[in-house]
């Protein structure tokens, strides 16, 4: 297991101006084939809280975060930054997706390739380079190939390759999906340092102890609508809609719009 | 140039290696260089590769060769690709002219045709007292007769004596004896040396030929098969780059009384291929 | 004539570093290598560009690309031909009967050749890294340039079959080249020839020597490119 240190982008302070956010989502829905995926779904993101977007598998978290960062389109309604120009909010926003993306190079490669087309020089690279690789546990790992990592190195290094970046706004799809517990803790100790480092993170997990652990909000989702968002203690200790309830009891595992019946006695779920 | 893709330094070696390599292959026409479109038979025998050296000396310009069949030589110099004509088969030659494609044609040399076959010799062509009855008699034996097929003089004169030799044109699509190849000289005699086969081809070639095999002359000497070559300059009021001053070097040289004698004494196996008829 | 007797001249031909053979092997290089060179300056980012860009008319592009790569040499030659043509549209360059025009010819023949084989192999990596590509904010340019990069082994197997393919070709270079001695006869057109004089045994020794060299430039490849990989993977 890797200890990490406690760490801040250098750089990167609270003083940062705050750009793009906050995000604002005005009834937004996706639709794919007849289907809707996302419906009607309303939440704005603001800076300096870690948001998770909860929920059980298929309920939408993943399109959510693609919806957000610009992947997809919505197919009805408004995604709105605080800034207009899209090539500016592009810039200050990086995603980590489930399965770490590795380009077929080395370790140092894949830092340096979105640096050099973002234009940032060269010192100021590698300066960042060496910074990342030292927080996050890579520092000899610099000249190997990053398909040889195990699966623990390469999320972490895909999640060094978005911070150095220096977003204004981190986005996790859930990260830690595909890691043992010992990869997972390392992982969730560097996301801690990331925000504590004031870049907003919204990531998405199924995961609910790593949602107790690391969120300062909950957006809880469940088959494509925004049930319940409230800061994470409330919605720990009194979940307001009862099928956050049933999840938080670990009854709603999946979506199966043929199979799965509300719990007994739920109230709340017509229309769904 | 936009070509970011590549790494700077792997980019700047590329095109620079790309660079010399096409700047040390381009090689552009020396000044005093003309094009010949010519028959196949003055390549393969060897007569260019001794005859163009000793005019280059002599004159100091250089000819560059394309050797191909009559009919592709001459659609070459209809367009304009060439200079200079140098073929083998008279009414082509003047219905080139006649067309305006060419000014005038100079005879040159001549050789003989020779009819060549399998040492057996089935269709008995050895005792035949004219090439129109060494027709007849293999249109009536039917042996395996290789025909090129292609616009070149050589064809083109076999193919007279065919008319000549047979009427009942269907013969030829009875069985399988007769065979339309298509080809050169040099193929055509490839595939009759494989085939045990007759064949028309000209002395020069066949003299020069390496593959000879089972075939051997089998009849020559017939009046009707002398073969001239002529030299035709390609009319400049059609093509204006043709280079005149230059081609008029070489036809002069070609039909003077120096290269009249490199024709003569050029010999292969000793024995000389091509006579030499222009008046000088 | 037996493979023996073609043995035998292609040896003597060599020891005696025969200097016509020397000249006919240096010219066949620069025009292979020259005609790959373009081509694949040309070819990958097509390639490329076709697995990342999303246009109408683009499946029509691709098949067309893919039945190009079995384009009869001849006919390519052809094509060149009536257009360098003094009678065709290029005809005042006067580039017919040239090394150029055999360049030309090998370029339009090789590069749907690299341009179709790029895109399939860029297409599977591209599938993989456009969400990432995407999120980094990389235009169409910078993503092929990066496919093409991470492609590179692959993209060395696809250079080398054009060179091959361009190398092994006759019809083309005969037709837009003339064969002419000493300035574009390469190595096919010199065995068409000496095989037309009948003279098989060069003929075919010549052949050996043309496959000895293709040998060669495959196996330098190779081990380049084992090395490159097990130093960078």
């Amino acid at each position: 297991m890797v200890e990490l240190p406690d760490f801040r982008l250098t750089g990167s302070t609270g003083d940062r101006p705050i750009r793009i956010l906050p995000l604002t989502l005005e009834d937004v829905s996706y639709e794919v084939n007849g289907m809707r995926l996302i419906k009607n779904l309303s939440a704005t993101f603001s800076p300096d809280t870690l948001s998770v977007v909860l929920g059980p598998n298929g309920a939408g978290k993943s399109l959510l975060l693609r919806l957000c960062h610009g992947l997809i389109e919505p197919t009805h309604g408004q995604i709105q930054w605080k800034e207009r120009r899209s090539h500016i909010v592009r810039r200050f926003q990086a995603m980590v997706f489930q399965r770490p993306i590795m380009l077929r190079r080395s370790v140092f490669s894949n830092l340096e390739h979105g640096l050099r087309h973002r234009g940032v020089g060269k010192h100021e690279r590698l300066r960042r380079i060496e910074e990342i690789l030292n927080s996050t546990g890579l520092a000899r790992l610099g000249r190997v190939a990053a398909r040889s990592l195990s699966v623990g190195e390469q999320q972490r290094l895909a999640v060094a390759r978005a911070w150095s970046l220096d977003p204004e706004v981190l986005f996790l799809d859930e990260p830690t999906a595909a890691l043992d517990p010992a990869a997972t803790h390392s992982l969730e100790k560097i996301i801690d340092n990331i925000r504590k480092s004031k870049t907003k993170v919204i990531m998405t997990t199924h995961d609910l102890g790593q949602a107790r652990r690391l969120a300062d909000e909950i957006f809880f989702l469940y088959r494509g609508r925004l049930l319940e968002h409230s800061s994470a203690e409330s919605f720990f200790e009194q979940p307001k809609n009862d099928l956050a309830q049933s999840f938080l009891r670990g009854e709603l595992l999946w979506w199966n719009r043929k199979e799965l019946r509300p719990p007994q006695g739920s109230k709340g779920t017509r229309g769904l | 140039m936009a070509i970011g893709y590549l790494k700077c330094s792997t980019r700047n070696i590329f095109l620079s290696f790309i660079l010399s390599v096409s700047f040390a292959v381009q090689v552009w026409p020396e000044e005093n260089t003309i094009l010949v479109a010519s028959t196949t038979s003055t390549v393969n025998s060897g007569l260019f590769d001794e005859l163009l050296p000793i005019f280059r000396k002599s004159t100091g310009v250089s000819v560059r060769v394309v050797g191909v069949g009559t009919g592709q030589a001459i659609e070459i110099a209809k367009r304009g690709d060439a200079d200079i004509l140098f073929v083998h088969h008279e009414p082509s030659e003047i219905a080139f002219i006649n067309s305006g494609f060419g000014v005038r044609r100079y005879p040159v040399m001549y050789n003989d045709f020779v009819l060549v076959g399998p040492q057996s010799d089935p269709a008995g062509i050895r005792v035949a007292d004219s090439v129109i009855s060494a027709y007849r008699l293999i249109g009536k034996a039917r042996p395996v007769f290789v025909s090129r097929g292609d616009e070149s003089g050589t064809h083109k004169r076999s193919q007279e004596f065919w008319q000549e030799a047979m009427t009942d044109g269907a013969a030829f699509q009875e069985g399988h004896w007769y065979n339309e190849v298509g080809a050169g000289m040099g193929a055509t005699l490839n595939i009759a040396q494989e085939m045990g086969g007759y064949t028309l081809t000209d002395r020069g070639t066949w003299e020069a030929f390496r593959n000879k095999g089972i075939l051997e002359v089998l009849f020559e000497g017939d009046p009707s098969m002398y073969n001239p070559y002529s030299v035709i300059m390609v009319n400049q009021k059609l093509h204006g780059h043709v280079r005149v001053e230059l081609a008029t070097i070489f036809i002069e040289w070609l039909t003077s009384r120096e290269g009249q004698e490199v024709i003569e004494n050029f010999k292969i196996n000793g024995r000389q291929i091509f006579f030499p008829i222009a008046d000088y | 004539m037996d493979i023996g007797s073609a043995f035998a001249s292609a040896f003597t031909l060599v020891v005696h570093f025969d200097s016509n053979l020397l000249e006919i092997v240096a010219l066949s290089f620069q025009v292979s290598l020259c005609a790959v060179g373009v081509a694949s300056l040309l070819g990958l980012p097509i390639g490329a560009g076709l697995a990342v860009l999303r246009f109408p008319g683009r499946t029509f592009i691709i098949i067309s690309l893919n039945a190009m790569m079995g384009m009869p040499p001849v006919v390519v030659g052809l094509v060149v031909y009536l257009l360098l043509s003094r009678s065709g549209p290029f005809g005042t360059l006067g580039l017919l009967y040239s090394p150029t025009a055999m360049i030309i010819a090998q370029v339009c023949l090789i590069t749907p050749i690299i341009a179709a084989l790029t895109r399939q192999s860029t297409e599977e990596l591209w599938n993989e890294y456009a969400e990432h590509l995407k999120s980094l904010g990389l235009g169409p340019w910078q993503s092929v340039s990066t496919l093409l990069w991470d492609a590179r082994f692959s993209l060395i197997t696809i250079i080398l079959a054009g060179f091959g393919r361009a190398s092994a070709e006759v019809g083309a270079v005969m037709i837009v080249g003339g064969n002419i001695d000493h300035v574009t006869r390469v190595m096919t057109a010199a065995i068409t020839l000496e095989t037309s004089k009948g003279d098989l045994a060069l003929a075919l020794g010549l052949g050996m020597i043309l496959l000895a060299l293709a040998l060669s430039v495959n196996g330098t490849a190779f081990v380049i490119n084992e090395a490159a990989k097990r130093r960078y993977g």
